[in-house]
Parts: structure tokens; sequence; C-alpha cells
């Protein structure tokens, strides 16, 4: 168990360390860890420096609709991870997964994007299932 | 027991491996070339008194953007990387609230003069966004132009001497720069006079007005640099200190356009307004 505790905290550094790829800005106010899960309709996509962000509107669970601001990373880096200006559009109906701030503001980083024809994009990573290869929209 | 330590750093060090192999292969500057795309490669001999080229980190994109501090001396809390300050370093040092590292504070709230589109000055270029560099020289300069907020800077090698710091000298952002061939190979410049409003790197390494910068650039052979770079600042520091320590950069075709990335204000207003004291609760 110690072993195994070990390799979880190796694990978690790894990660840490690729969360600091991907926000050059600061980290303090981000709940490190927590993760959200929504269902999103995009108001806003900025692609813009010093960090890209995605506005848009989902329910808390208790159906009161806020308006959500989430960023990523600069554009190169975007980029290089297969993300254009035109991801996302005024509209669309996403699943985003969000580290959000400690505040408790509708304030986060997003980590994930699952658009309904299954096309995944990941501040992680490169683009995946087609991510933002596809046709620019 | 001694194997089962043994098996969790060999497992460690397998996940390290496989996380900067995956890394290098998964997220890349479109275009760009890196070693692990030539895994048998044999370069040929290094050019001499060469250092022209178009240069991105050897080992991929992220190698040298450095959030928590300069690469060599992150700002990670360990015996190994902390900085021999002088009660008058320290004492700057506490005065600079970094986004990042151990004192880091919400963005909004730090005194960072960066991410202001404030210039980000000399050496901090490298010791936190060390991307795509084009280096160019002329019989009398080594020009460097980095991708990073599309800076540039000019090393004299026309033998001229740096200026003598004191009080009647401008200080400059950029800072001096004087640089020579130490042998056929090896590239050495020394810069002085750098503002003392400029950080050494993202977790607010302070400098002060008496700081030497030390760069040193290796043509290793045809394809590759090695780049180190020394603080020498006996004012804030008891002694000199390594914060790049031979980082490998890889000669990109000639063809490769270094994509723009620019820091403008009203961009940065915006992300503020809209992101960043939100994130950190400010009220305006």
């Amino acid at each position: 168990m110690k072993y195994a505790l070990t390799a979880f905290i190796v694990t978690l550094g790894i990660l840490a360390g690729s969360a600091s790829m991907i926000a050059h800005h600061g980290a303090a106010t981000f709940d490190t860890g927590k993760e959200l899960v929504m269902e999103a309709t995009v108001t806003e996509w900025v692609w813009s420096n010093p960090h890209c962000f995605l506005k848009f509107d989902a329910k808390d669970p208790n159906g009161t609709v806020r308006s959500w601001t989430v960023e990523t990373s600069n554009p190169p880096d975007m980029v290089n991870r297969g993300w254009t200006r035109r991801s996302f559009k005024a509209g669309d109906q996403v699943k985003v997964t969000v580290e959000p701030v400690k505040s408790g503001n509708p304030v986060g980083r997003l980590l994930m994007a699952t658009f309904a024809d299954g096309r995944i994009l990941s501040t992680r990573g490169p683009a995946t299932q087609g991510g933002s290869e596809a046709a620019p929209r | 027991m001694s194997h089962r330590f043994a098996i969790v750093g060999l497992t460690a060090a397998a996940i390290v491996c496989f996380s900067a192999i995956a890394f290098n292969q998964a997220v890349r500057v479109p275009g760009a070339e890196y070693d692990g795309d030539f895994p048998n490669e044999k370069p040929g001999p290094a050019p001499r008194r060469d250092l022209t080229g178009i240069w991105e980190p050897a080992r991929g994109p992220g190698d040298a953007i450095q959030a928590t501090g300069a690469k060599n001396m992150p700002d990670s809390g360990r015996p190994e990387h902390a900085l021999p300050f002088t009660p008058e370093g320290l004492k700057a040092n506490l005065a600079n609230r970094p986004a990042w590292g151990p004192r880091m504070v919400a963005s909004a709230l730090s005194n960072d003069p960066q991410p202001t589109c404030e210039p980000q000055g000399w050496p901090r270029i490298i010791l936190h966004n060390y991307r795509t560099a084009q280096i160019l020289q002329t019989p009398k300069q080594v020009l460097i132009l980095y991708q990073f907020n599309r800076k540039w800077r000019n090393i004299w090698t026309d033998g001229r001497a740096n200026p003598k710091v004191d009080d009647f000298l401008e200080p400059r952002f950029w800072g001096y720069t004087v640089g020579r061939w130490q042998d056929d190979y090896t590239f050495v410049a020394e810069s002085v006079g750098m503002d003392e409003r400029t950080w050494l790197d993202n977790v607010g390494r302070p400098h002060s007005w008496e700081a030497r910068v030390e760069e040193r650039y290796v043509r290793r052979d045809a394809k590759h640099i090695d780049v180190t770079l020394t603080i020498n600042d006996p004012t804030y520091y008891s002694k000199p200190w390594v914060a790049l320590d031979r980082l490998p950069l890889r000669l990109q075709q000639d063809t490769f356009d270094i994509r723009e990335m620019e820091c403008s204000p009203s961009e940065f207003a915006r992300y503020q307004k809209e992101f960043a004291e939100p994130a950190a609760g400010v009220q305006k």
C-alpha cells in the first residue's frame, strides 16, 4: 500500500507538471483536482492572448443557469493540441469538464470538451477522434 | 526492502519517461522537427562559428516553458534548488508576488510585470518561455529573434566591451550584450545593465543593477546547440548560479515559419476583466 501510495503521488506530480504546461498565468485560484462536468451551451469562444477562453451557459444542480468563463492556454499552445479559433461557435452544445476556481464564481480551467458527434478536445494533449481538424465551422 | 524501493523508482522513472515520450509525440508545433522524430540519427559535424538558423527545443515544445521558475533552479522548495540569496536579495525576492510557485497568489493580485504586456526582458524570456527562436549573424552582431511576444536581441561581436555599470548607464529591459567565440564551436555572451523592474523568471526571482548574465552556446553538431545560462549577481546572490544547463535546441528546416505570439494590451485587459478578476474573487 505504501508503494502504491508513492506511485500515486508520483503520478499526481506528473499530472501537476502537465497542468503547468497549460496555464502560465497562475494556478493559485483553482480548486486543484476538483472537476465539474456540465452540459454547456456555448456563447463565445475567445481566441486571444494571454489565454483563450470559452464562455458558456450551464445549469447548476439546482437548475439555475449560470454563465461560465473557462480558460485554456494561449493560441500557439492550443494549435499544438489541434485546437483552432473555430473550435466552437455560439450555440454549440458540448459536454465540458472544468476545474473550477475556489471562489465559487463560475470561472475555471477547461480540461476537456466533448461534442455531440463524439469529437473531443483536450487541453492536455492532442485532439482526438478528429478533434478540431474537422472542417472549420 | 531495497529492491522494492528499486521497483518503485523504476516504475516512477518509466512513468516519467513514458509521459515525456507521449508528450513529445502528442503535443508539437506543427511543422517542427524534434529529436524523437529521428531515433537513429547521427548528425554531421558542427559548422565552424555558426549559430544561424531556426531553433526549437529539441525534446519538444514544452521543454523550456517554465512556469515554476528557471529550468534548472525551479522554485520547488527542495534544498538543491534553494538560491544563494544575500539578505538584500531575499528582501527583493519577497517583494515580488508571483502567480506560480510556493509563494503564488491569484494572477489578478500578482505584481508580475510581464502579463500586462510590459517587456519581459532579459533573461526571463528564455527562463520562462523559451520557444522557437531564429538566430542571424552579421560580421558585427548575433541577432536572436524570439517567438514569445515577438522580441529580439542583438549581441555585439565587433570587439567592443560592455558599458560600465554605474549611475550614468541607461537601464534597458534587454540589457547590453557583447559576445565572442571562445573556440570555433562555443559562443559566449555577457549582458549587463538590465532594468531592475524585470524578473529573472516566472516565480519572481529578482536581479540587481549589478547583475551579469552569461549565455553560452555550444554548437554540438550540425543539428544541435546546447544553451547554458548563468546568473552572476553578487548584490542579490552570494555566488553565481546556473539557471539553464545545456538545454538542447534543434535546427529546423529553413522554410519553417515561426507563428505569431504577441502580447496585446486589449486582449490582456479583456482576459483580466472576464477571467482573472472573477477567478480571484476581485470585485470592481
